[in-house]
């Protein structure tokens, strides 16, 4: 009954004739797992392929390119972890990223539980100022966030670049919890204050508890953005030692280009924090992932 | 507890709010806001270096379109933005919605298939841009050695290294790492249609194509304009994959070069009045994409309530 409905509309000139025989229907529903399985393989495939060749021997990889490995080459991690400094990136993207998460989801949550449960003066002036970040594109205010950095000394610093991450999480962050709290249903809160409880013990024993699903996912969002971003640790850093991983991965590629070995196995080290988050958060990370798209 | 509120439903006091907003005001007053209204005041500054001359009023602006390079690269690298947003539109969007089509009421593989076409985003651009540039070397790129293994030897180009190709590649390159954003906004979309419309078409006898192009795609209309807009804005701001692929300057000669890059070159490559200029240029890009992506907004609201 469903056929028609997962028919591939644009491809067949012929609309009329299409509730033909059982083998027509049959060979559209291979035709349909071939387009899945085919273009999984082209989604997957370069990043198996990143995989493989970071277990071989550079040479090895000049000689046959699209070969196996003959045995679990380790050295390219080797090499890329202590001699490359990945290592070193590795622990810079963690401390700037996860503290940078931290103080934005923090604070969001703080703004955003008054934001939800009450309304106040000043309410929907200071929504409307928040939900507004939504729509600015941060990096064009690149320079006077270099020349600010610069005035607070912050420059070549991570602490400067997570500052800068964490209020850019700040405007998605709000908007998310903000409906959050406002779905929370208001006995709870009541119970909990008739024991005496204040404003503050609610918020952190009570509300946030209950939003966790919600923090977990903004949480999330804002990792995934941040582990990958580029532009600012390329503006704001300049000592190699304090580089995050997507800024060291430039830096090696353009010293160590043709050490395919090693720069595969540096593909690897970058990425795989995410893709492990991934696998093993797909949910919150796809409805993050629509949330983040309809805002 | 000081600070508490008397009734339930009063609120808390002042100094309490004040608590609870003052962190996140800051933080993102300080970082965001502020940086953003200077970008506009430095904009209409002279600038030597970093120390601020006199006021030029609207003339960085001019400049942009008057001075060499700026007003050769401003133009192409618009022009490179808008075959950018084309190109996804027609490629990665497309697609998306096929596959969401596809997917839609499946009941095994849907979970497996969606996490194989969205594990992409997961990965760095940076990453990307490298991997795949990896891919498509003209010597030992897997891609070519394929090609050519297969008999394809035509296939077999420098297909980053060649200007008449390297833009196109880019823009497949990135909807490869995209797809799955669209696929699963269409696929929300898809499940929130009731299943009394499909059932409704094909007693009125409307199969396959027709069903899809008068039922599900009016149906799908609002998903259609979220997706076109924020693939707009994504493809405005675009930098970083164009970065790792052809350097700030967007070799191979300038084929792929954006406005990201070029502001980025404006900013922290340019010369005396850099931080003028590039202002100038921020702004101009943040009217022109916030501009458009507002009147694309207001038009697909109206067009939604017309069609409901």
């Amino acid at each position: 009954m469903s056929v028609d409905v997962l028919d591939k509309p644009p491809v067949t000139s012929h609309p009329v004739t299409r509730r033909g025989p059982a083998g027509s229907q049959q060979s559209k529903v291979v035709l349909v797992h071939l387009l899945l399985w085919g273009y999984a393989l082209v989604a997957v495939g370069p990043l198996i392929f990143m995989v493989v060749n970071s277990f071989r021997p550079g040479a090895e990889i000049f000689n046959d390119p699209l070969g196996l490995p003959t045995g679990a080459y380790f050295g390219n991690y080797v090499e890329a972890w202590q001699e490359a400094q990945f290592g070193t990136y590795f622990a810079n993207s963690v401390l700037v990223v996860v503290s940078a998460v931290f103080v934005g989801t923090a604070v969001s949550a703080m703004a955003a539980y008054p934001l939800g449960r009450y309304t106040f003066r000043g309410h929907g002036v200071f929504t409307a100022y928040f939900i507004a970040g939504l729509t600015l594109p941060i990096r064009l205010a690149a320079v006077p966030i270099f020349y600010l950095l610069g005035s607070m000394g912050l420059i070549d610093s991570r602490i400067g670049v997570a500052l800068v991450y964490a209020a850019s999480g700040v405007p998605f962050s709000i908007f998310i919890l903000t409906a959050f709290f406002r779905g929370l249903p208001r006995e709870l809160e009541d119970a909990a204050r008739i024991d005496g409880a204040g404003e503050f013990r609610i918020f952190a024993l009570v509300m946030l508890p209950l939003v966790k699903p919600a923090l977990a996912t903004v949480a999330l969002f804002q990792f995934v953005q941040l582990w990958n971003d580029f532009f600012f640790p390329l503006i704001l850093l300049r000592t190699t030692e304090k580089y995050t991983l997507p800024v060291g991965l430039t830096f090696f590629f353009g010293q160590y280009q043709t050490d395919w070995g090693a720069v595969f196995a540096g593909l690897v080290i970058t990425t795989m924090p995410l893709v492990v988050v991934f696998l093993l958060l797909t949910r919150q990370v796809v409805n993050g992932l629509v949330a983040g798209m309809s805002k | 507890m000081r600070g508490r509120p008397a009734g339930g439903n009063r609120g808390p006091s002042a100094r309490v709010l004040a608590v609870f907003l003052l962190p996140a005001l800051a933080l993102y007053t300080v970082f965001i806001v502020y940086p953003l209204f200077s970008a506009l005041q430095y904009s209409l500054f002279e600038w030597t270096g970093t120390a601020r001359q006199g006021f030029l009023g609207l003339q960085n602006f001019a400049a942009l379109f008057t001075v060499f390079p700026y007003d050769e690269q401003l133009i192409v690298a618009f022009w490179h933005n808008c075959l950018f947003f084309i190109g996804t539109m027609a490629v990665q969007n497309t697609l998306g919605l096929l596959f969401a089509m596809l997917l839609h009421r499946r009941r095994f593989g849907k979970r497996l298939f969606q996490t194989l076409y969205t594990l992409p985003y997961m990965v760095s651009p940076i990453v990307v841009g490298y991997l795949w540039l990896l891919l498509l070397r003209p010597q030992f790129g897997a891609l070519n050695v394929l090609f050519e293994n297969i008999g394809f030897d035509f296939l077999a180009r420098p297909w980053l290294g060649d200007p008449d190709t390297a833009l196109p590649v880019v823009i497949l390159i990135n909807a490869w790492q995209w797809l799955g954003f669209p696929m699963l906004l269409f696929g929300a979309a898809l499940a929130g249609i009731p299943d009394e419309y499909d059932d409704a078409a094909r007693v009125d006898g409307a199969t396959g194509w027709r069903a899809f192009r008068y039922v599900t795609l009016p149906l799908l209309t609002p998903a259609i304009g979220t997706v076109t807009v924020l693939t707009f804005i994504g493809n405005f701001n675009e930098f970083s994959l164009v970065y790792a692929v052809g350097g700030s300057q967007g070799n191979p000669a300038f084929s792929t070069d954006v406005l990201g890059l070029l502001f980025y070159r404006t900013a922290f490559e340019g010369g005396l009045n850099a931080i003028g200029r590039s202002s100038a240029l921020a702004v101009l890009m943040f009217v022109f994409i916030f501009g458009i992506a507002v009147v694309a907004n207001r038009y697909l609201r109206k067009r939604e309530r017309e069609l409901t």
